[in-house]
């Protein structure tokens, strides 16, 4: 069996990568550039809101280096969790990017549109029909909650990508995707073993953060075979070591062993890692265990508009009783504005305090030194974002001014560093689903479409 | 022997398992050392139940990975990533307990943290 040669440009599509190091692994005759455009990691509000915690320039910088790179060697490009989040608009979104780079370089290619957004209907049905897990330890959904469900993704599997290749896609553009299912697609299509193919998925999709030095933004090269695969960094500054590769594998990932995706586990009991060269790692021995077939889906519902005000204080005796006059300042706060319409409420940061761990914070600050100065967000959420601004702009004025116990400084007692004070963070989304689907057929959820780029003439459609 | 985890760890960190789940890594240094610290069963549930102040039910699991040398705990989050009243989205900055934890690697039981070392 030949080795098939895997490049993996960068983590998350949009953060860049060296020319270098994009070259040098081009040097190696990639057989797929895959590359993973998204995470759920930056919170609830991508998906809700339709858009990219990408930017717009920075995918485009990224993708004007790769689609001329695979459309002149003849290779595939293959893309998941579009715009960031993989729903509809994030997908429409780098779809246009792709076209539009399609014309400014004149390039010709079929590409495969596939979609990941789950339907409310769909979501009901596999619901009434016992075929909705919630994944713990996140909350069952009450219908109440579905029905509020704004968008709803599911992450697909290989099959959906795999479908797309034979349909002779060579540029594949999904929705949101299981992780290393684009990276292993086409190599599984191949006659690789699973196990191997998504294990190097795995570690491919995170691109350079595997090195020593890590990097979110630099290449990796894998290369696949009947019996393992290899990583190796395109980087002279980098490495791939044993430490660096396995330690990888624990990476955002609660049981490092055992890896349940779509179709069954991924089982790394028993794999190996070995240094072959000064920036290669050899893995062998992982498994794939097939099981039922199940989609993980990620939803989301809004809670309400947000206006935040960020202010410091540096006075010793506020600081000393910041926790009695916040807790004042909420109560006329709400006083003052009588009855809000709800959901509304009001937090306020304390960072010096335990802005950051919140209630998992360990140290009891008030038993130690007072710190010398504390920084405070106001954080309003309301039904409108015109409440939001109401309640914020309240609490922020009231506190500027508020006569706590001992006061000295008397002329107010927030130091904001901009003007305005107040910022409008827009409509605030949660996760209200995160539960597995039960399938009979893995691309059932993710219909595809094929288009005919031509880049100096316009968009021919094709019929799937 | 008192050690302290800093100083024998080569990575300490935290991060996001989805939106519902805190993960936590110790990556050590020295392979011996990490045995000691695995064959010893220093790092419990209970461990991590009382450095975070959570009920040990809020603990999914610790679990130790020989390739990495490497011990992880994974803790429920007590707020949903993004949901209201979040601190920290990513999660990536919640590792700071560890720190200041030091062990008796003779004796079977870890230093309380209440009396660690501040980190």
């Amino acid at each position: 069996m030949e080795p098939m040669r895997i490049l993996s440009p960068t983590a998350i599509l949009g953060y860049g990568f060296p020319d270098a190091s994009l070259e040098e692994g081009m040097r190696r005759k990639p057989d797929l550039i895959a590359v993973d455009a998204g995470s759920s990691d930056p919170g609830p509000y991508y998906l809700g809101a339709g858009v990219s915690f990408t930017d717009r320039g920075g995918v485009k910088r990224d993708l004007e280096r790769l689609l001329p790179g695979a459309i002149a060697a003849g290779i595939p490009l293959c893309i998941g969790s579009a715009g960031g989040s993989g729903g509809e608009p994030h997908l429409a979104w780098l779809l246009d990017i792709v076209r539009e780079i399609a014309r400014e370089h004149a390039l010709r290619f079929r590409m495969a549109a596939i979609h990941a957004e789950i339907g409310p209907d769909a979501v009901r049905a596999a619901d009434a029909a016992g075929r909705l897990h919630p994944l713990p330890p996140a909350p069952e959904s009450s219908p109440a909650e579905i029905a509020a469900t704004v968008r709803v993704v599911g992450q697909m599997g290989i099959e959906p990508f795999q479908r797309a290749i034979d349909a002779g896609a060579q540029v594949i553009v999904a929705g949101r995707a299981y992780d290393p299912a684009v990276f292993a697609a086409h190599a599984v299509r191949r006659g690789y073993d699973r196990g191997l193919a998504l294990h190097l998925g795995k570690i491919l999709e995170c691109a350079a953060i595997a090195a020593t030095p890590g990097s979110g933004s630099d290449c990796m090269l894998g290369t696949l075979d009947a019996t393992g695969f290899t990583v190796e960094t395109l980087s002279p500054a980098r490495r791939c070591t044993e430490l660096s590769v396995a330690a990888h594998t624990l990476y955002e990932k609660s049981d490092p062993t055992k890896l349940p995706g779509p179709g069954g586990t991924l089982d790394l009991t028993r794999t190996t890692f070995r240094q072959v060269a000064d920036n290669a790692v050899r893995v062998e021995g992982s498994r794939f265990v097939p099981g039922p077939y199940r989609i993980k889906l990620e939803g989301v519902r809004s809670v309400g508009f947000r206006t935040v005000s960020i202010a410091g204080v540096r006075d010793p005796v506020l600081v000393g009783c910041i926790e009695e006059t916040l807790a004042a300042v909420r109560e006329r706060t709400f006083a003052n504005l009588g009855a809000l319409r709800q959901p509304s409420t009001l937090d306020f940061l304390v960072y010096g305090r335990d802005g950051v761990m919140g209630p998992l914070e360990p140290d009891d600050l008030r038993a130690g030194p007072l710190p010398r100065e504390i920084g405070l967000v106001v954080d309003a959420v309301a039904p409108t974002q015109a409440e939001a601004n109401t309640l914020c702009a309240t609490a922020r004025s009231m506190l500027l001014h508020y006569g706590y116990p001992g006061r000295i400084s008397t002329a107010g007692n927030l130091a904001f560093p901009y003007s305005p004070s107040d910022f409008k963070a827009g409509e605030v989304f949660a996760f209200s689903l995160y539960h597995l689907i039960d399938v009979d057929d893995p691309c059932a959820l993710f219909p595809m479409e094929l288009e005919e780029v031509v880049g100096d003439a316009g968009i021919e459609e094709v019929a799937p | 022997m008192t050690v302290r985890l800093r100083d024998v760890a080569e990575v300490i960190r935290s991060k996001n398992s989805g939106p519902y789940e805190l993960t936590l890594d110790v990556i050590f240094r020295e392979r011996a050392m990490y045995e000691r610290f695995r064959d010893a069963r220093l790092f419990t549930p209970e461990l991590v139940a009382r450095l975070y102040r959570i009920p040990v039910s809020q603990v999914l699991g610790v679990v130790a990975f020989d390739p990495a040398k490497a011990v992880k705990a994974t803790i429920v989050r007590p707020v949903a990533s993004g949901a209201l009243g979040d601190r920290d989205v990513y999660g990536a900055q919640q590792h700071a307990p560890l720190l200041g934890l030091s062990f008796e690697l003779d004796g079977p039981d870890a230093v309380p943290p209440g009396e660690a070392p501040p980190c």
